[in-house]
């Protein structure tokens, strides 16, 4: 099965040919939608297939390499198109290819009479294609090539209704704001991938990371490819300061939001971190940014989170948010807590966003909580599975979200220290506060909507089939990674079976003086208490007393207005970035150096020259007598020259 | 290995626009099919002298030679290398489809249309083959005339001011490359004792030219390769011809003539005056590295359509320019590709903003929006030509700006991170300037009602100019080692040459 492993590439990019090209012609959902998820659903049992080949394999052995073709070959530069499959890849892609196919089949239910039902298979059939590229390239540019390519079909989802309005624009200005802001993020990472290149003469993992250990390099290079690829994640995984495309990116269809701006592309970012965890780990300074920023982007998401009233504006930020966890993993050295918070966060954010499309769904394209409540009666599987994700998400122990949180934030502690941690538990009680309060505006207390206009009711089957997978595995997907103070050293099943991968990184990187199990338990303790109260806050508040929201918004109205507004990002960055590079463009550049300056310099010769002749032109008048009277000077003058030069 | 299969090529067109002369000017849809077979039996002749050429051979090949003025020692040379070829064949590919595109937009004087675009086809592929300095003049200028006429005739409405700015531009710099051939010329009877312009002759004699004169003679060169590339500040000629140019003249200029002047620092630039292009190559990528940027933020604040492409144009080939004088074998693989890509990319945008004005006889953006709904197999062939513009891994554009920037990273001539680190941030603003103008004409509602009565999709014959561009986007961002392989050796025999007379570059 490995060795097949470029047909979970190839099947998706059929798909999308048969759709793509075929699909207005076949013009029936059934067939359309049959071929686009199927061709996922294949690819998922391939690379299960794969995953227990690899499994039977002994460790040394569970890193293989499928070649397909030579893809650029000039000078020292050599690049293959090939495929990784190793741990790390394959866990990415199980659970691409896993959700992605629940997503796909949930699709065929949400976008049933849409008149773009087939261009939309297509698009998602794209998307799994680069997306598997992105995991399974074995080189930083066959990454690049998915890295580029998911970018591509989130700005063509993002847009994907793109004659509809998106807040004070519409969808294709947020598709492109998500395309240039993804591109400015490129930047770094091609500039990354230059100084690779440059340093270690490779663009190929396993030559790259296997130079990084011996090559005598300074740690400012690292440092500066680091920081470079870690530009590039910034954009992929909206991160501060590139992360204002990600709440604009919900302009598109909701299975969209699940898919590409929760479950997976989003994290191409962390993965490829924990790709090269060798390099940044050999860049400590690079290291502690990373944490920071997750950090503060954790912190800075959670809080809008708390006061928006989008059902899916609000999950936006919660995947920001969730997305700083990983960063934060990623940067105390905690690469494998990264990546399972990775898959848990598949799990658990899908979900919540396909019940999110689900409610959307029943309430005739209302996204407004403020005008849900009290549909659980009508909505019961949305419903059951909604609440247990918001459990797993909230941390509520026993639940996926509750064991790679806590993996992260005792690392946090172990290896940042305790104001780490401290942030992290805030944020996970806003993520509880802001979770609960979403699930009890929506589902809970007064019904809120317009009995007349809106029948809420429950989606049909295709939906919630892929709804109930996802809540299962939103429960049980944690007990994989057990926590090693309860199951001892071998015990985490998932940091087992990635260490391999981050052995070279673990090396390199210092861990502080040991702590004590004790510690552990007594910061879990407190960190569920404090999650538990504030769910119980939360629910209280939003359930039966929302006047003390009402009260505390008025009471601290500037902070209010601050979250509300998102802290004024997208102004800032309008008047301090895009409005000066328009303006300046337009006048000073185009109007003035173009057409006053160069183009002025040249016409002004023109003129100069055409005022010269002008003159000179005089002299020709026509008459004969004229001519006849220069030519008599002229020869006299010459005479008179020859005369007295004799 | 003397042949003659260079000479029939050249020759085609130019019999084509004699025998063309003859029709009558009623017989439209006769000289319509003529210009196209013509330009495509040029087209299988060319793929004949692609499949007798070796790539693995860096020496020129298919040559063929003729004493012309004896006295003078200059005689009609031609061969090709590995670069030369690949931009003969863009030329051939490009002139069919150019044909095939124009078939309703160009009714006035079809038969001097057509006499016209065969004369400027023989002079292209004529400038490419030529291996006499002499000879590549006349071909040269020769391309002047026809493409004046072009713009001039089947031009829009400020016609005649665009050809003009055109001619006396491209005219000034190459009066003063007149004069360093024949300087060229003079040194070579004074140091071989024999007046010569072959170029191979020039290729031993002029690198030993002391370097102060080198100097001049490289400004010479050079400015007249730099108007025509355009290199910033010398571009601004091309908005305005490209703007009035009628489709044909867009694309062909876009698509093959700029690539002259790349092709003549490739050519000549380098290996006659190796020591003078080290020399200024730090303060030649400056002005690069400014286009690109520079192009690109004009490009962003257009409002007509075309002057966007037209702007875009200054930026892609800052990326050639940075790429030749980076002097890596990466950079300048990656400068020559690069040439192809624009060609495709820009000649299908042109090609595409041209069906729409066709229809609509307007090109400013504000008119259009929402067109998705209206022709969206258009919207879709708009997409790929964009995307492959924009340089999306897996098109072809990558591929040339990837090749570019990581080649001139590492350049010991540049030797300096900051060209890279500049260059690059066109990456992001040739998003922004094509994705804005996507999104305001093609998608949204639609604004203008009368684009319902006038837009209609691709007919057959459109889609049939596009396909064969979008399989060579496809083909060269996917598997780029066929056209790479063919220009290999060639690039590193360059390469050494400057090399050889130099430091040593070449890694």
């Amino acid at each position: 099965m490995i060795n097949l492993i470029y047909l979970t590439v190839l099947l998706p990019l059929i798909g999308f040919l048969i759709n793509g090209l075929f699909g207005k012609k076949i013009n029936n959902e059934k067939i359309i939608g049959i071929i686009g998820s199927s061709t996922v659903g294949i690819s998922f049992l391939i690379v299960v297939g794969a995953f227990f080949q690899t499994l039977s394999l002994p460790v040394e052995q569970r890193s293989n390499t499928v070649e397909l073709f030579t893809w650029l070959n000039v000078a020292g530069l050599n690049i293959k198109f090939a495929y990784l499959v190793d741990q790390l890849s394959l866990t990415m892609a199980l659970i691409v290819t896993g959700v992605g196919f629940l997503i796909h089949v949930y699709s065929i239910g949400y976008m049933h009479g849409d008149k773009g039902f087939w261009r939309f298979f297509a698009y998602l059939n794209l998307f799994i294609f680069a997306m598997m590229n992105l995991i399974l390239g074995d080189n930083f540019l066959v990454l690049f090539l998915g890295w580029e390519g998911v970018g591509l079909c989130s700005y063509l989802l993002i847009g994907f209704w793109y004659d509809r309005n998106f807040e004070k624009g519409t969808t294709s200005q947020a598709a492109k704001k998500a395309f240039v802001v993804n591109r400015i993020g490129d930047f770094g990472f091609l500039l990354g991938m230059f100084l690779i290149y440059f340093t270690f003469d490779s663009l190929n993992f396993n030559e790259v990371f296997s130079k990084v250990a011996t090559f005598p390099v300074p740690e400012t290079t690292f440092s500066l490819i680091a920081i470079f690829l870690f530009i590039g994640a910034t954009g992929k995984s909206a991160q501060i300061p590139l992360f204002v495309w990600l709440p604009d990116a919900m302009a598109g269809p909701t299975p969209v939001s699940a898919l590409i701006h929760a479950a997976t592309m989003v994290t191409a970012g962390v993965y490829m971190v924990s790709r090269a965890s060798i390099i940044f780990a050999s860049a400590p300074t690079v290291m502690l940014v990373v944490a920071v920023i997750g950090l503060l982007t954790a912190f800075m998401a959670a809080s809008i989170g708390l006061v928006q009233n989008d059902i899916k504006k609000v999950l936006a930020y919660s995947t920001v948010s969730q997305l700083g966890y990983m960063f934060l993993a990623a940067g105390v050295g905690a690469f494998s807590a990264s990546i399972f918070h990775v898959m848990t966060h598949a799990f658990f954010k899908a979900l919540l966003f396909l019940g999110a499309g689900s409610v959307i769904h029943g309430m005739h394209e209302e996204q407004n909580i403020q005008n849900y409540g009290g549909l659980k009666k009508y909505m019961p599987k949305t419903y059951l599975t909604f609440f247990i994700a918001t459990l797993a998400i909230s941390g509520v122990p026993g639940l996926s979200g509750f064991f790679s949180k806590d993996e992260i934030l005792w690392n946090a502690y172990a290896n940042g220290g305790f104001v780490f941690w401290l942030i992290g538990v805030l944020t996970a009680m806003m993520t509880a506060f802001y979770m609960f309060r979403l699930l009890s505006l929506t589902f809970y207390g007064k019904e809120r909507f317009d009995h007349h206009h809106v029948h809420p009711h429950e989606s049909p089957s295709v939906m919630t089939i892929p709804l109930i997978i996802l809540a299962v595995l939103s429960v049980i997907g944690g007990y994989i990674g057990l926590p090693k103070v309860f199951v001892g050293e071998h015990g985490n099943l998932f940091e087992s079976w990635l260490e391999p991968i981050y052995k070279p990184a673990e090396l390199k990187i210092a861990h502080y003086g040991l702590h004590s199990h004790f510690e552990e338990i007594l910061l879990m303790t407190i960190s569920v208490i404090l999650a538990l109260s504030s769910i119980y806050a939360s629910l209280k508040i939003y359930t039966h007393r929302t006047e003390i929201a009402e009260k505390i918004s008025t009471k601290f109205n500037g902070i209010y207005n601050l979250l509300l507004n998102k802290y004024f990002v997208d102004e800032i960055y309008e008047a301090s970035v895009v409005q000066p590079i328009q303006k300046g463009s337009e006048k000073l550049l185009w109007k003035f150096t173009d057409v006053k300056i160069i183009d002025g310099a040249v016409n002004g010769l023109a003129i100069l020259i055409d005022k010269f002749s002008d003159v000179i032109k005089k002299m020709q008048t026509g008459f004969v007598q004229y001519y006849a009277l220069v030519m008599v000077f002229g020869i006299a003058l010459v005479l008179f020259f020859l005369l007295f030069s004799l | 290995m003397e042949t003659t299969i260079l000479s029939i090529l050249l020759l085609t067109p130019i019999l084509g626009s004699i025998l063309v002369l003859f029709f009558k000017d009623e017989q439209k849809n006769i000289i319509r099919w003529f210009g196209f077979v013509v330009s495509f039996i040029a087209f299988l002749i060319s793929i004949i002298a692609y499949l007798k050429f070796d790539s693995s051979n860096s020496n020129f090949q298919l040559t063929h030679q003729i004493i012309w003025i004896k006295s003078l020692n200059i005689s009609y040379f031609v061969g090709v290398d590995g670069i030369s070829l690949l931009l003969v064949l863009l030329t051939t590919f490009l002139t069919p489809l150019t044909f095939l595109s124009t078939w309703k937009a160009i009714d006035k004087k079809l038969r001097m249309f057509t006499f016209s675009m065969l004369l400027l086809e023989a002079g292209m592929i004529g400038v490419f083959i030529s291996l006499d300095v002499f000879l590549f003049y006349i071909f040269w200028e020769m391309m002047l005339i026809p493409m004046y006429f072009i713009i001039g005739i089947w031009g829009g409405e400020r016609r005649i001011y665009a050809a003009i700015k055109f001619f006396i531009f491209t005219m000034f710099g190459s009066l003063l490359m007149l004069v360093a051939i024949i300087w060229l010329a003079v040194y070579s009877s004074g140091s071989n004792g024999q007046f010569t312009t072959n170029l191979i002759e020039l290729y031993k004699i002029s690198p030993t030219i002391p370097l102060k004169i080198q100097s001049w003679m490289f400004a010479a060169f050079f400015l007249s390769f730099a108007i025509k590339v355009p290199l910033f500040p010398l571009h601004t000629w091309l908005p305005d011809a490209h703007v009035e140019a009628p489709t044909a003249g867009s694309v062909i200029l876009a698509g093959v003539l700029l690539k002259m002047g790349t092709y003549g620092l490739v050519r000549f630039c380098l290996p006659l005056f190796p020591q003078a292009s080290i020399n200024f190559a730090p303060i030649i990528s400056v002005f690069a590295v400014i286009g690109i940027i520079y192009g690109a933020l004009v490009s962003m604040v257009q409002t007509d359509m075309k002057k966007l492409v037209a702007y875009s144009s200054v930026s892609h080939l800052g990326f050639v320019v940075l790429g030749i004088f980076a002097m890596t074998v990466e950079s300048v693989q990656g400068a020559v590709i690069q040439m192809v890509n624009h060609g495709l990319s820009t000649g299908a945008l042109f090609l595409l903003v041209g069906i729409i004005y066709e229809r609509t006889h307007r090109r400013d953006i504000a008119y259009y929006g929402g067109i998705a709904k209206l022709i969206p197999l258009y919207s879709v062939a708009l997409m790929i030509a964009m995307l492959s513009s924009v340089g999306l891994p897996g098109l072809n554009g990558f591929i040339g700006e990837f090749l570019i920037l990581i080649g001139s990273f590492k350049s010991n001539v540049l030797d300096n991170f900051w060209f890279t680190a500049f260059a690059a941030t066109g990456v992001i603003f040739a998003a922004v300037y094509l994705l804005w103008m996507y999104q305001r004409v093609v998608f949204g509602n639609v604004t203008n009602q009368s684009l319902e009565n006038e837009l209609t999709d691709l007919n057959t014959r459109e889609f049939l100019v596009l396909i064969p561009i979008f399989i060579f986007i496809v083909w060269i961002g996917i598997y780029p080692s066929t056209f790479l392989n063919l220009t290999d050796s060639s690039v590193k025999n360059i390469l050494q040459q400057v090399s050889q007379s130099t430091v040593n570059i070449l890694k």
